[in-house]
């Protein structure tokens, strides 16, 4: 029986070259939350999120995603919990077709070929791209490989959806689109951006790190509303 | 993030080596590579001389002595290259082996002389690498007539390495983000090893595209600065008397060694 939340205590997270990324981080995030993670450019917002699938081992303090502690033994278990998406869709997309990248994660957890086929259709209608399904991702514009990207990690069922920066780089149609289908999306979502206007329409909860730390965490109307705080973390 | 380790060789110092001039430290370093070489194999004397001489540089340059042996690892494909020569070298036999091979007296000192070679080559450039910048590495090697072209391809090779590596550790981390097992019971995750083949090839062509793409997006950025083919640097200082003669007195001593080598041993 999973458990919808993240709970994260005493992050700590440095650099190989000594650089301290994370101080002392903890977060907490229950079933069916939408959060947003805002912070400036190096605040440590993709750190912190890489941390919540194991990409990056806990270094200090502990991180747990749907009941599960992120550690070696149940990665497995924690990639199928929590889908990451990246905030370049050509790191995220490195199969020859659309199909094969969105068909990867149920192919490797070993789903029957009938529900795999099944699952790719759902992702890629949910996202707006069941069109390309058969093209090669390389050709498609930055938005649709975004969506694409955003597919792939659908396809897993994950009860938790991690984005990472998902509006950067997209036309106003194309971010608008973004935010109707992530308002349409079941699972618990952690959003890292610096997008504001995202933030306030898609998320109710909003937390502010700069440098490492979290220095707010609240009511979205509230946060975005305090102009001098927005200041002080580099937002306004 | 930890996507971009380290990959380059350069260790931060200010030891004496650290501190001496690029053309210096190539010009040594590439006489004493080719002195190594040059030594015929039973010159043993010659040869305690020269690994003294590659101790003393990597003590003065104030380098680990785990990261010294962890670097002359790259040495190890030649030694794997030369144990053959254990065997087909005729003359005194020392061993046979129970399928008919036979381990020579002469083959073990050519094999020997082989691997301590290679080993005493990469420990120096090893040094060189972890006392020089490439940049300056690279300068030094044009200022000591290597071709500006020569010279620009390997900088933008180094340069653009690191960007590939981290690319291809972003995919590795992009596929493993995605390599999960299913709660359902009696699934087995991870796909058959055709499977996984199939994909890591697919990587592998993918990161070669995206390369190419980027080859042709620099070209275009350096077109638009002014790039005519032709490669221009900025003028070198011109070497001092002082660093001039240490150059010669270093190759000197260097070819009196090798020299020596050849002449009682050759």
């Amino acid at each position: 029986m999973h458990h919808n939340t993240v709970d994260i205590q005493n992050l700590v997270y440095t650099y190989p070259d000594g650089r301290e990324a994370l101080h002392s981080v903890s977060l907490s995030v229950e079933a069916g939350e939408k959060v947003a993670l805002v912070g400036a450019n190096g605040a440590g917002k993709s750190t912190l999120l890489l941390h919540l699938n194991g990409l990056l081992p806990a270094q200090s303090g502990y991180v747990r995603a749907c009941g599960l502690d992120v550690v070696k033994e149940n990665l497995g278990r924690v990639r199928a919990a929590v889908g990451v998406v990246f905030q370049d869709p050509n790191d995220q997309l490195f199969s020859p077709t659309v199909f094969d990248d969105v068909a990867y994660g149920p192919l490797y957890q070993g789903l029957p070929e009938g529900e795999i086929r099944q699952r790719v259709a759902a992702a890629l209608t949910a996202v707006g791209m069941i069109a390309v399904t058969d093209r090669a991702s390389y050709h498609l514009s930055l938005g649709e490989k975004k969506r694409v990207a955003i597919a792939t990690v659908l396809a897993m069922d994950p009860e938790i959806l991690v984005l990472d920066e998902p509006s950067a780089g997209l036309d106003p149609r194309a971010r608008r689109q973004l935010i109707e289908l992530l308002q349409s999306l079941q699972p618990t979502q952690l959003i890292a951006t610096h997008d504001l206007a995202l933030v306030r329409s898609l998320c109710p909860r909003t937390v502010v790190m700069n440098a490492g730390h979290i220095v707010a965490d609240g009511e979205t109307t509230a946060i975005l509303g305090d102009y001098a705080l927005l200041e002080r973390h580099g937002l306004a | 993030m930890s996507l971009s380790q380290n990959l380059d060789p350069y260790l931060p110092g200010s030891s004496l080596v650290h501190r001496l001039d690029p053309r210096v430290k190539v010009g040594w370093a590439l006489g004493f590579i080719l002195t190594v070489a040059l030594t015929p194999p039973d010159a043993w004397p010659v040869g305690i001389l020269l690994v003294a001489i590659t101790a003393a540089v990597a003590i003065l340059a104030e380098m680990p002595a785990g990261i010294v042996l962890r670097r002359a690892a790259m040495a190890t494909p030649f030694a794997l290259s030369a144990l053959p020569l254990l065997f087909t070298v005729s003359g005194h036999e020392l061993w046979t082996l129970p399928w008919g091979w036979t381990l020579t007296y002469e083959g073990a000192v050519r094999c020997v002389s082989v691997v301590m070679k290679s080993w005493l080559s990469v420990i120096m450039a090893g040094v060189l690498t972890a006392t020089t910048r490439m940049p300056v590495l690279l300068g030094a090697l044009r200022a000591l007539g290597v071709p500006r072209l020569l010279v620009a391809t390997v900088n933008l090779m180094w340069r653009y390495l690191f960007v590939l590596v981290a690319e291809a550790r972003r995919l590795m981390h992009a596929r493993s983000a995605r390599s999960a097992s299913s709660p359902r019971p009696g699934l087995h995750a991870g796909g058959s090893i055709a499977w996984r083949a199939k994909v890591t090839g697919g990587m592998a062509g993918s990161l070669f595209l995206r390369a190419l793409a980027r080859a042709d997006r620099t070209y275009a950025a350096m077109v638009a600065r002014g790039y005519d083919g032709d490669i221009r640097t900025l003028r070198l200082t011109p070497l001092t008397l002082h660093e001039r003669i240490s150059i010669i007195l270093g190759l000197a001593g260097l070819g009196t060694v090798a020299g020596l080598g050849l002449l009682l041993w050759g």
